[in-house]
This record gives C-alpha cells, structure tokens and sequence, in this order.
C-alpha cells in the first residue's frame, strides 16, 4: 500500500515536472477552455442578457471539452517517446501508475476550473460565491469521474489509430452522468432560487460514480494495457 | 452455419411470418386502439437489446480479466445485435409515442438510457473498425463501462418525469394480450440465438486465421 502511494507521487512529480518545464499542456487547454465560453457568449447572450440557466451547462461543457484535449496531448507526449512503454514496464504496479496518471490530470483541470468559474460567473452573471462549497465539491467530483474514465481511456488508445477521434466518441457517452449530474447540480445553486438539497443529491450521486468508476478503471487497467 | 443455428433461423422465421396474424387477433387497447400493436414488436426487441448489452459486458469482462480469447467473439457479435435490436426498439419507440403522447421524443429516464446505451455500443463498434490493432481490449473495457454506467444513466435522467410505462405491467396484462407478446418474445429470441452464434462462430474464425498467418510470418 506504502509502495501505490509512493509510485502514484512519483508518476503525478514526473508529469508535473514535464509541465512546468513545458508549460504546453496547460497554456493550450486553459485557452481552449477560454475561447469555447466566448463562442458559447457569443450564442447565448443576447442583447447583453444571458438565457436563463445557461451558466452551469457552460461550465460543465468547457470543462469537458478542455479535458478532453487535456487527456489527448498528455498522453500524446507519452507516446512520441515511448515513454509510456517505458513507463509500464518500470517494475511498479499498473494501478499505480494509473493513479498518478489520474492524479496529475485533476490537478490540471482543477487549475483550467480555477479560471473557468470566475470567468463563467463574470460573463453569465452566475452566483458562483453564494455556495462556494457546494460548487467545488461539485467541480471535484465531477472532474474525477470525468478524468477517471478519462485517463484510462487515453491511455488505452496510445496504441490505437485515430485516437484523437476516438477519446471523445468513446469518453463522451460513458460520462453522461458526470454531465447531467454536473449541469443539474449547479444549475440548482446558480437559479434565483437555490434548491440546497437537490444540488446534494447530485453531488451524492457523482461521488457514487466516482467510487465505481476508479474502482473499476484500477482494476481493468492492468489488463488492457498487457499487450 | 450448425445445426442447431439452422433450426433456430427456420423457427424464427416461420415464427416472425405468423406473428401479423396472432398480433392480429390480440384484442384492441382501450385508448390507444390499433396503435398499440406495435408493441409487440418494440417490447421483444427493447428486451433482446438489453440482453444484447448484457451478454456483451459479461463476455467483455471473461475476455478481459479470464482471458478467454474465444469470448471476444461473442462480445462482438452481441454488441452488434445490440445496436441493431436498438435500432429496432428506437425507431418503433417514437412511431408509437407520436400517437399515444402526441410527440416524437420525451426526455425520460427510459428512452434517454436506452439512446446512450445505444450510443455506447455504436461507440464500440466504431472502435473496434477503426480502432486497428489491439482494439479488441479497448472495446472490452469500453462494453464493461458502459455497462456498469447503465444505473447511473437511468437514475440520473430520472429526475425528469416518466411518460413511459412501468415493466410491472407485463404480469398484468390479460392472457389475450400476453401470449402474443411472448409469442414475439421468442421468436425475436430464436433470431437472437441463430445470429448471435453466427456472428461469433464467423469472429473466432477470422480471429484464428489472423493468429495463424502471424504464426505463419513468425516461422
């Protein structure tokens, strides 16, 4: 156990590391993220009015969408070099190396939302201070199961032809839940009147999702990346 | 093609060819009248596509975590009769909800699950054309997902009201109007089972020759 906590840190350093020293994934998806919310503004708002409700799904959409570009170049620097062989045959278990790898993710996308959210409430007049809490538990939770299926299906089309089409035919309908879990939970504590508990349903029903879905990308990652 | 697939297409078809005249002479639905009828024909074919799914997830996770190579065979030809009972089942679902509910489509818990399961094994199916080599992991863990993701679909679009009937009613549904149904119910089935093997017997096959030139490039 010591050991899956030791090799996830040092796989979340290593990828860290990379990123600092690239900034590339990072600058590219926080922009994308920018530039998706703009061209939704641009549909949505009209005569400088948002539609109503259109904040939560906003923020959910851009954040899927920058995930999803986030997850490809990630795994697309592992592949140019190899690395990821490399890295799956360090003599450390698979689980943990998934681990590390989802970790690493979250941490990026949590640093994209950090901007998103600010952004989303500046531009559709959202009221993202009245339950802060609420929302980024919501955010966290969210992101996870999003980034779980994620990264074990980025990883798995490394070795796949037209992998960039694939991760979001295969990633977007497994996630449906995170998304309407996601837009429906924030969209309760964004209205004009705040429904506190269905906004806790959600948030139950993402953590519960999260629960299977680590649970069962730690267990059918070894397998599918024997060759 | 076995002997045993050979019976299962005969009576499916002779099954299938009777089925207008016992559907027929089921009597008429209260309120939604002839319309109904349709029903004979979505409710067997919404059924075989679950079951399709299942038996897809089930022998997705035995290639997989057993490694039996001979499942992925089967895995593959039941995602593919799974996208075609969804097929059937979501082009009779609106025919029938244009008349009995006045529209096409509703968001509900049900339709809704069954279009993104629908989609997930479009998905796979895509993956496993286009995917090239190695695909046959990756659409095992892409049919695992989707399967394990069917409750949350179905409890998450739940939160909008529910136009569609409860499965409960099937018990409860007079012998006139039940033995047609199950009459259907097996000959979809009987279709299913002669497909199914069909298809799966035709994947090993190609599986095999596969393996055997490798074998062949290798010597």
């Amino acid at each position: 156990m010591k050991d899956f906590f030791r090799v996830a840190l040092l796989v979340v350093r290593k990828d860290l590391m990379v990123e600092a020293r690239s900034l590339e994934v990072l600058s590219t998806t926080l922009f994308f993220a920018l530039t998706v919310v703009l061209v939704f503004a641009f549909g949505l708002v009209r005569e400088g009015r948002p539609v109503d409700d259109v904040a939560a799904a906003i923020l959910w959409i851009a954040t899927a969408f920058s995930g999803t570009l986030a997850l490809g170049r990630t795994f697309e620097r592992e592949r140019q070099a190899d690395t990821l062989r490399a890295l799956m045959l360090a003599p450390a278990d698979r689980p943990a190396i998934y681990a590390g790898k989802l970790a690493g993710m979250l941490l990026l996308m949590s640093l994209v939302e950090a901007v998103l959210v600010p952004l989303v409430g500046l531009l559709f007049q959202a009221p993202i201070f009245d339950y802060p809490l609420h929302l980024a538990v919501l955010l966290l939770a969210g992101t996870t199961g999003f980034a779980a299926v994620g990264t074990l299906f980025a990883a798995m089309l490394v070795r796949a032809r037209s992998r960039d089409v694939m991760l979001p035919i295969l990633l977007y309908p497994i996630t449906v839940p995170v998304m309407i879990a996601g837009v429906r939970g924030t969209a309760a504590i964004f209205q004009s009147t705040p429904d506190e508990p269905l906004a806790r349903f959600w948030i139950a029903l993402l953590v519960f999702f999260d629960v299977v879905f680590v649970t069962l990308a730690l267990w059918t990652f070894e397998p599918v990346m024997t060759e | 093609m076995s002997k045993l697939n050979q019976l299962e297409l005969a009576l499916a078809g002779v099954m299938l060819g009777v089925s207008p005249w016992i559907i027929d002479g089921a009597p008429y639905e209260v309120t939604m009248g002839l319309v109904q009828k349709i029903f004979y024909y979505h409710m067997p074919a919404a059924w075989l596509f679950l079951i399709a799914a299942g038996v897809s997830g089930v022998a997705s996770a035995m290639f997989l975590f057993g490694r039996k190579r001979w499942a992925d065979g089967w895995a593959l030809a039941a995602a593919e009769l799974a996208v075609v009972f969804g097929i059937i089942t979501l082009v009779t679902g609106p025919l029938w909800a244009r008349k009995a509910w006045g529209i096409w489509w509703v968001w509900d818990a049900r339709l809704t699950s069954s279009l993104i399961l629908w989609m997930i094994f479009v998905a796979y199916l895509l993956l496993r054309k286009y995917g090239g080599p190695g695909s046959d992991k990756l659409g095992a863990g892409m049919a695992l997902f989707g399967l394990a993701n069917v409750p949350f679909i179905f409890v998450s679009v739940n939160v909008w009201r529910t136009l569609h009937p409860q499965t409960s009613v099937v018990p409860t549904l007079p012998v006139q109007m039940g033995g047609p149904l199950w009459f259907c119910f097996f000959a979809f089935l009987l279709l299913f089972l002669a497909l199914l093997g069909m298809r799966a017997r035709l994947e090993q096959q190609r599986a095999r020759i596969e393996y055997l030139y490798l074998a062949e490039d290798e010597a």
